[in-house]
């Protein structure tokens, strides 16, 4: 398990204030100064060298995406734009971020757009957090007040204004060429790539987007050393990581740990471990809605990492761990992702629009067992003819968790289509 | 989306304006993004026409946006029909946001919503006559692992089953605001009975108090 020394959000459930003050106890706005002093390239390769992975659900390294920004910056702004927009299903680390650790995500906002040329920088909340986005706009002004944000920000010589836009409920939006769309004040609708944000992003300008968790842990790597973060979790899964618990556990949580820690070990260690114990567990959705499931006899000895999760054709994703036990009516629970995602279709491309709608009311039939057996082929082969026909990954994100299914729960699916038939034949011969 | 059209069975108000303190918030937002990008300021701007207005935007306050932004009424209107927290009919004082999606449905979530229903005799999409409450279903909140989550107003309350959302309503019906967070007195998201890690800090008395 994770000591206690090495974790990032000492702060992660409130139990200390989220003022500047205490922020700064806890060791927040030490040598950030003296960072932006080493340079741009200093704060990149440091990064590099952390081997941190995009915190958002790609897990794409953080260091390389910065260093696709222009070197020089020429007659448009460099933006960074920060995606808080954090709605994926399960997911609610960046939540705790936000109200109860503010200065984390600020600190890292200057260092970051620094780093990348950026005199202005865009938090992107999603509208739901209002609360949240209360306290963290309370945060940003304690920090301009205290000349850590604004000219010459935190006396390092680089001027730098934080704004926060609140969102108006729109998964799409967390997608981010529709966040930058939104943004600019027009329906979350993706935008085809290339050009990427790097080169046209927000206002036509060049523009990063990173999630939260991927900004607030810089300035802890930059403190401690690319080294330690790098020497925590497995080979190029490392770092430290929140983790959302939710479902079936006996005490669901948010949680730092390790890069990599067995599933079981972290279900059992915080999570109070499944209800009724390991053995009822069924199912593990385990890095937010978006990825595959896995069944129980796959979660002993799973890594919690990127590419174990791929290897088994999940995902870490969000590392929202989704937890159901044997008591769980597994396609139903799948249906209602399906549902999540004919609801969130922003209908701009013809596969996602249509088929999300199209794969919902099936599944509905499947849940009930209306449907023949050679349906469940027909739903799969719909599920490929979506994914990686669209502009955006919300096709994707809405076939692999029914592929998932298929892939894993196929039985269960044949055994309600036949005990719905034998249903139907005892009426009629009755 | 889910967005529709405006419905058209209650009177829609002929003309909207921002008070004059909201008038000096609206200066102040347009001023966050550059020069020639005012557009940006349309989801702010329609929010704080939604708080100013009852808690739902006019057709009028659409209008109204469009000119100070300097766009066309459409502009405005096509982003007020995609985003789902803009209301564009009268909701309920206490506006009942219910998140059903699977990770609140596994936690029961169904409850809430049963007891909503029976005790408010609306479903999804209604208003009660006494125009006290509404009630939505909403899609994720992100409050995942403390769920069941109920949404009211701008306020999560978590960790719901069917028996505290009937006491929730019965509270909200004599216009007494519970503070909002989970209801079971979880400290946030720490798992029930106490934090397994950070466990130096549970003795510091700094704590800020509000559960946001």
């Amino acid at each position: 398990m994770l000591k206690d020394e090495d974790r990032i959000f000492t702060n992660l459930y409130g139990l200390e204030s989220w003022r500047l003050d205490a922020a700064r106890k806890r060791g927040d706005w030490d040598q950030t100064k003296d960072f932006i002093a080493k340079g741009r390239d200093w704060i990149i390769d440091q990064v590099k060298e952390s081997g941190l992975r995009g915190r958002g659900g790609a897990g794409f390294p953080t260091g390389m995406k910065w260093s696709f920004m222009p070197k020089e910056i020429g007659a448009r702004p460099h933006y960074l734009v920060i995606n808080a927009d954090e709605s994926e299903p399960g997911t609610c680390k960046d939540r705790d971020i936000m109200r109860h650790d503010p200065q984390k995500l600020i600190e890292g906002a200057l260092i970051a757009s620094f780093a990348m040329g950026a005199h202005a920088a865009y938090i992107y909340i999603r509208g739901e957090f209002y609360n949240e986005a209360m306290r963290l706009q309370a945060a940003i002004d304690e920090a301009y007040d205290a000349g850590l944000l604004g000219k010459n920000a935190c006396g390092a010589g680089w001027d730098f204004d934080l704004y926060l836009h609140r969102g108006a409920g729109a998964y799409i939006c967390g997608e981010e060429t529709a966040l930058i769309e939104s943004l600019e004040g027009k329906k979350g609708m993706p935008r085809l790539k290339p050009p990427f944000p790097a080169a046209v992003g927000l206002y036509g300008c060049p523009s990063t987007v990173n999630n939260v968790e991927s900004i607030a842990v810089v300035p802890t790597i930059l403190r401690r050393g690319a080294s330690w973060f790098a020497g925590l979790g497995r080979p190029k899964n490392v770092g430290t990581k929140l983790f959302c618990i939710s479902g079936h556990v006996n005490k669901p949580c948010n949680v730092e740990e390790e890069m990599g820690i067995p599933l079981r070990e972290l279900l059992e260690k915080h999570a109070g471990g499944v209800r009724g114990g390991w053995d009822n567990l069924l199912a593990v959705i385990p890095g937010g809605s978006s990825v595959p499931v896995l069944p129980a006899e796959q979660c002993d000895d799973l890594y919690m990492d990127f590419d174990t999760l791929r290897e088994k054709r999940s995902g870490l994703g969000t590392a929202a761990v989704i937890v159901m036990d044997k008591s769980t009516d597994i396609v139903k629970a799948i249906s209602r992702l399906s549902y999540f995602y004919k609801h969130e279709s922003c209908g701009q491309c013809t596969p996602c629009r249509e088929g999300t709608g199209w794969m919902w009311r099936v599944m509905e039939r499947m849940v009930r067992g209306e449907a023949d057996v050679a349906e469940i082929d027909i739903l799969e082969d719909v599920t490929r003819q979506v994914e990686g026909h669209t502009i955006c990954a919300l096709g994707d994100a809405a076939a692999w968790p029914i592929q998932g299914l298929i892939r894993h729960f196929r039985p269960e699916m044949e055994r309600r289509i036949a005990a719905r038939k034998g249903a139907v034949t005892a009426k009629a011969a009755e | 989306m889910s967005g529709g059209a405006p419905a058209q069975n209650f009177v829609q108000p002929d003309s909207f304006a921002f008070t004059a303190e909201n008038q000096a918030k609206v200066e102040k937002i347009i001023a966050k993004y550059p020069a020639g990008r005012q557009l940006s300021a349309v989801l702010p701007l329609l929010d704080l026409a939604q708080r100013q207005h009852d808690n739902w935007v006019p057709q009028a306050a659409m209008e109204h946006i469009a000119g100070i932004l300097g766009v066309a009424p459409m502009r405005v209107m096509e982003v007020a029909t995609f985003y789902t927290m803009f209301h564009l009919e009268p909701v309920g004082k206490y506006h009942l946001q219910l998140c059903t999606t699977t990770p609140c449905w596994l936690r029961g979530s169904d409850a809430v919503v049963s007891a909503c229903r029976s005790k408010l005799g609306i479903d999804f999409g209604q208003v009660t006559e006494d125009g006290k409450f509404s009630m939505v279903e909403v899609e994720c909140l992100g409050a995942c692992v403390n769920a069941p989550i109920l949404q009211v107003n701008d306020d999560f309350y978590e960790d719901m089953d069917g028996a505290s959302t009937e006491t929730l309503l019965d509270k909200l019906s004599r216009d007494e605001v519970p503070p909002a967070g989970s209801i079971i007195g979880r400290q946030t998201s720490a798992p029930e009975g106490g934090p397994t890690t950070l466990i130096k800090k549970t003795d510091a008395s700094g704590s800020d108090g509000a559960k946001v």
